[in-house]
């Protein structure tokens, strides 16, 4: 988590099944300035790939995924554009 | 089936007639696959096939060690029982494969190389998305390392001619057109394998029970009907899946086209299109006539999403398996690519998806 930028947004898509993270995430990412990481806040499965495999379509890097103390993950999207 | 009725094992004359009608299945099956009779036995389906091959070869094998490497892509079949050697103390390499589907033979190789191996496992194809496995070159790995390998052919059989240099082989009568309720199981000669379940005659030691001979004799005819029309099915197949896989892209946006565009089976194409419920998807492409499937989590019993999808890295959600029947038509293809641009617009709209 030390190595991780610090988000410049953190969306909580806790509770929230696909593909609804990922519908936020593609709402919000522009509400940040390029280059800075959106954290996404998942513990649906299917965010786990999901994002990352969003990421790959949308030219966004995909720059880490760590585990939350209570569950599920916080995803960091870099904006690239 | 009239003649069929009676039990194999019987001395009576329509037991005989039976007998006569089971092993000349089997010889017919037997053809059909690349297998000697002797090798073959019949199964109740291809998912009794596969835990049956898997846990009896382990158990011939216990010996030699108690090591199973599969890919993370097999059928739920070859996992479920990879997850029960497991918990008997044995240990299973799930080997990784690429955003393609494709199993990483390196990786593969370099798991079957292990101390200890007793089995190995690949597919032909994949079940999800069509890719085919470099079954032949995984044979190779593992003649070399005198590990058996058991190829699932069930997407394939009849179909596709069967890679050599397998060990163990199973498949699903209902997948190349036969009925359901009976599968394949063939150990090729010279393969330990010994059953893990209570003694019984039956199959030659492999499958407990009496054979339901009518079906299985029905399962002989669909596969060499199947196999002598496979090469023009396939071609006419495969047309309509290049269609799918160029339009889909064209007429909605946002959406994925999973698996090898080229090294596939010839009648399965999977696509997953964004910020789509694949569960309402389904509902909306059924009340439309057309029956599809989805590794989506929402569709699946276990709430889970594929681990095919998950393996490969794609888009787990919107997902649509299309499975060409032999009997689908360009105008059948071309009335889904009509009708789906605007069930994914009206899915994506409720979800407040501009």
């Amino acid at each position: 988590m030390t190595v991780a930028a610090q988000p410049a947004l953190t969306i909580d898509a806790l509770g929230k099944k696909c593909p609804i993270p990922i519908i936020m995430l593609a709402e919000q990412i522009n509400f940040v300035p390029l280059n800075a990481v959106v954290a996404v806040l998942a513990d649906d499965p299917a965010a786990f790939t999901d994002v990352p495999a969003w990421c790959r379509l949308k030219s966004h890097p995909h720059v880490g995924t760590y585990e939350l103390p209570g569950g599920g993950w916080a995803i960091h999207v870099r904006r690239n554009y | 089936m009239d003649a069929g009725w009676a039990d194999p094992a019987r001395l009576y004359g329509q037991a005989r007639r039976a007998h006569l009608l089971l092993e000349q299945a089997r010889t017919e099956v037997a053809e059909a696959l690349g297998a000697r009779p002797d090798e073959v036995s019949f199964t109740s389906s291809g998912t009794q096939a596969v835990h049956l091959g898997v846990l009896g070869t382990l158990h011939g094998r216990r010996r030699a060690g108690r090591h199973l490497v599969t890919s993370a892509v097999e059928h739920s079949s070859v996992l479920h029982a990879a997850a029960v050697h497991e918990g008997e103390d044995g240990t299973v390499s799930t080997v990784g494969v690429d955003l393609a589907g494709r199993v990483d033979l390196a990786a593969f190789g370099a798991a079957v190389a292990m101390e200890g191996t007793a089995l190995a496992c690949l597919q032909t194809a994949n079940h999800e998305v069509g890719t085919l496995q470099p079954v032949e070159r995984a044979a190779a790995i593992c003649r070399e390392h005198g590990v058996p390998l058991l190829v699932d052919a069930a997407q394939s059989a009849g179909r596709l001619p069967i890679p050599q240099g397998w060990s163990v082989l199973t498949a699903s009568a209902h997948k190349w057109g036969g009925p359901a309720g009976v599968g394949v199981l063939a150990v090729r000669k010279g393969t330990r394998f010994r059953s893990f379940l209570p003694e019984d005659e039956r199959e030659r030691r492999r499958v407990p029970g009496f054979e339901n001979v009518p079906a299985v004799v029905a399962a002989a005819a669909a596969l060499v009907a199947v196999k002598e029309e496979a090469e023009r099915d396939n071609a006419r197949l495969s047309a309509l899946v290049d269609v799918i896989r160029e339009r889909v892209p064209q007429v909605v946006p946002d959406v994925e086209v999973i698996g090898d565009p080229v090294d596939r089976a010839p009648h399965i194409v999977t696509f997953s299109c964004l910020y789509v419920d694949g569960e309402a998807l389904l509902t909306e492409l059924d009340k439309a006539g057309f029956a599809v499937s989805s590794g989506s989590s929402c569709t699946a019993s276990t709430l889970r999403p594929s681990h095919v999808l998950e393996a490969m890295g794609v888009l787990t959600h919107g997902n649509v398996r299309v499975s060409l029947p032999r009997g689908a038509s360009a105008a059948e293809v071309d009335r889904f690519l009509t009708v789906l641009p605007d069930v994914v617009r009206r899915i994506r709209q409720d979800a407040g998806v501009a």
